[in-house]
């Protein structure tokens, strides 16, 4: 089976698609879960001591990435494509 | 028996036969190239090799260390896939620019004193702008004189930082510098420049975007890592660099964000990635400064398979553009399969090579109880790993925003593609064997990448970055639009220069 139809045949089933979805929402619980019982050798810093502060972290950042790139680039930075022509 | 080779030669010479030979023989002379280099380089004893006096200075033309060494080796490498991507090219002279621009990269890692890194430097600078200029287009002419303005700027501060700093007793070895005094400084800002560091970072994302296809690999890769490579050598430990280093890695993931440009994107993903490196150099430990060569090393690897997968995309179907693009997965699966290996690796996804790379220079900052960093330093890994999964899912998977295109679109040609498989077998062979890259580190360090608590910490931030990507891609969805960015400074105000120097010939013509 070529590369093409393999990817094809898993892409494009909705039932595939379905499972891995839910997957990976098990995968996010069960990673936060286990940082309740993971021994942190170097306590160096407010947020070692604070279980899922990773996820909080990944979370917040990348909302707050998306969110104000794309503000700041509608009110101020992005222009035509012929800006500088 | 000659004991030493300045690895620039083999460049030099090939550059120069190149015209001469056709066909078959041109893409073998291309290949070996790299490789007697990089047999040159591993044969040659550790020490200084080929000093030549100079004007009661000595020159030094070789200086083979872990350092050199380890830049050298993964240079030749990257340039190896890189010359296998250009294979089918058949201008030579892009080829000649490409010879001369790695080759010159390659000498100023292998030179010891400071006159003689200039020269390589220089040459370096010039023989890369022809990879923009040969793209032959209005607004890659343009970019070039732009990049190459940049760049005089960059090498007047460096050889100004050189003359005084030689002139006031400092000597011209090319060593650790003093973190004071007008010619480090200037010789700094000028390494900075070609570093890409903010707000002197701008020239990258306006020129790698217009060169030519295959030069736009080269590109990515050597400027920016000789200058790492000059900061690692010339500036480890100083402070100034932690501050820029964290800025530079969030301000290049959060300006990725609003680009429609792929090749664009990951210009400032780039400049995201620089940063870390330039943090590692700034806290100046050995765990930082291997973290910043880690990163340079696995970086050169990854991003010159990422650049190459958005320039077979561009080849194949003439998009460049986000939102021309889409669904392509199902027409080139092999060109999707190498873009996702070296997109995950990038965002240091376990086991890959980024992953056994990047959490060194966060462990340094935790080293030496730097939070803040570290903060900075995970937004940016948030960052690293949203643009992967957005173009990921912008140019392969998702709707074919580009459906009336006239041609069909397959995968590119083998030598594009065995040049993408060769990056990411080297991603994934790396991300299993992470002691073969540490072997190459300059200085002895005890690390180990897979712990359960690194594993579990970075697996949290990229699960929900994964999540919140899924949530947001309807605000991702690529707008038409460029980005205003600190060449504005220069392009707006040469015109206004330009406007007033008419005026005032025009009224010295009056008078």
């Amino acid at each position: 089976m070529s590369l093409g139809i393999f990817l094809k045949k898993y892409g494009e089933d909705p039932v595939f698609c379905r499972k891995a979805r839910k997957g990976f929402y098990i995968f996010l619980g069960l990673v936060v879960g286990s940082d309740f019982f993971v021994h942190h050798d170097h306590v160096n810093f407010l947020w070692d001591k604070i279980p899922g502060w990773w996820s909080f972290f990944g979370f917040i950042s990348t909302v707050v990435m998306i969110v104000l790139s794309k503000a700041i680039g509608h009110a101020w930075l992005m222009k035509s494509e012929d800006y500088y022509d | 028996m000659i004991e030493w080779v300045q690895p620039s030669l083999f460049f030099y010479a090939g550059a120069a036969i190149l015209p001469f030979v056709k066909g078959k023989g041109r893409s073998i002379l291309l290949l070996s190239i790299p490789l007697l280099a990089l047999l040159a380089m591993l044969s040659a004893s550790q020490g200084i090799h080929g000093v030549v006096p100079f004007i009661g200075q000595e020159l030094i033309f070789g200086r083979v260390d872990k350092l050199s060494l380890g830049f050298g080796a993964v240079f030749m490498v990257s340039a190896f896939a890189s010359l296998v991507f250009a294979l089918h090219v058949k201008d030579c002279r892009e080829h000649i620019a490409a010879l001369l621009y790695v080759g010159s990269a390659v000498g100023a890692i292998y030179v010891g004193d400071l006159f003689s890194f200039f020269l390589f430097w220089e040459i370096s600078s010039f023989a890369s702008v022809f990879l923009i200029w040969l793209r032959g287009e209005k607004g890659s002419n343009a970019a070039g004189m732009r990049y190459i303005m940049v760049h005089i700027a960059g090498g007047l501060l460096l050889f100004g930082g050189i003359i005084i700093h030689v002139g006031s007793g400092g000597g011209i070895a090319f060593n650790e510098m003093p973190q004071a005094g007008l010619g480090p400084t200037l010789m700094l800002m000028g390494f900075l420049i070609n570093a890409a560091v903010p707000p002197v970072h701008a020239w990258l994302a306006d020129a790698y975007p217009e060169a030519t296809l295959t030069g736009v690999i080269f590109l990515s890769v050597f400027t920016t890592k000789t200058a790492i490579y000059a900061l690692i050598r010339g500036f480890p430990g100083t402070p100034i660099l932690i501050v820029l280093g964290a800025i530079m890695a969030v301000y290049g993931v959060m300006y990725a964000v609003n680009e429609n440009n792929c090749q664009r994107v990951w210009c400032y993903h780039l400049i995201s990635q620089n940063g870390y490196m330039v943090t590692g150099i700034g806290i100046g430990t050995a765990l930082g400064l291997n973290g910043a060569v880690a990163l340079a090393f696995t970086n050169i690897i990854y991003k010159a398979l990422l650049m190459m997968g958005i320039s077979s995309v561009t080849t194949m179907t003439g998009g460049r553009k986000q939102s021309e693009l889409g669904g392509l997965y199902r027409s080139m699966p092999w060109t999707f399969l190498m873009f996702v290996i070296g997109g995950f690796a990038i965002a240091g996804v376990p086991p890959l090579m980024g992953f056994v790379s990047k959490s060194i220079v966060v462990s340094a900052a935790a080293e030496t109880h730097q939070g803040w960093v570290i903060l900075m330093l995970i937004f940016g890994a948030c960052g690293t790993w949203l643009h992967p999964l957005k173009l990921i899912y912008m140019v392969f998977l998702g709707e074919d925003r580009g459906k009336d295109r006239k041609i069909e679109v397959q995968d590119p040609p083998a030598n594009m593609l065995w040049a993408m498989r060769i990056l990411a077998f080297i991603c994934v062979f790396f991300g299993f064997f992470p002691g073969l890259l540490y072997a190459m580190f300059p200085y002895p360090m005890d690390y180990r990448p897979y712990t359960l608590g690194h594993l579990v910490e970075a697996f949290q931030y990229m699960g929900f970055t994964l999540l919140v990507f899924m949530l947001f891609l309807k605000k991702l969805t690529p707008e038409n639009y460029i980005s205003l960015d600190t060449d504005y400074i220069y392009r707006k105000g040469s015109s206004l220069f330009m406007w007033l120097v008419n005026r005032l010939a025009f009224l010295r013509h009056v008078t």
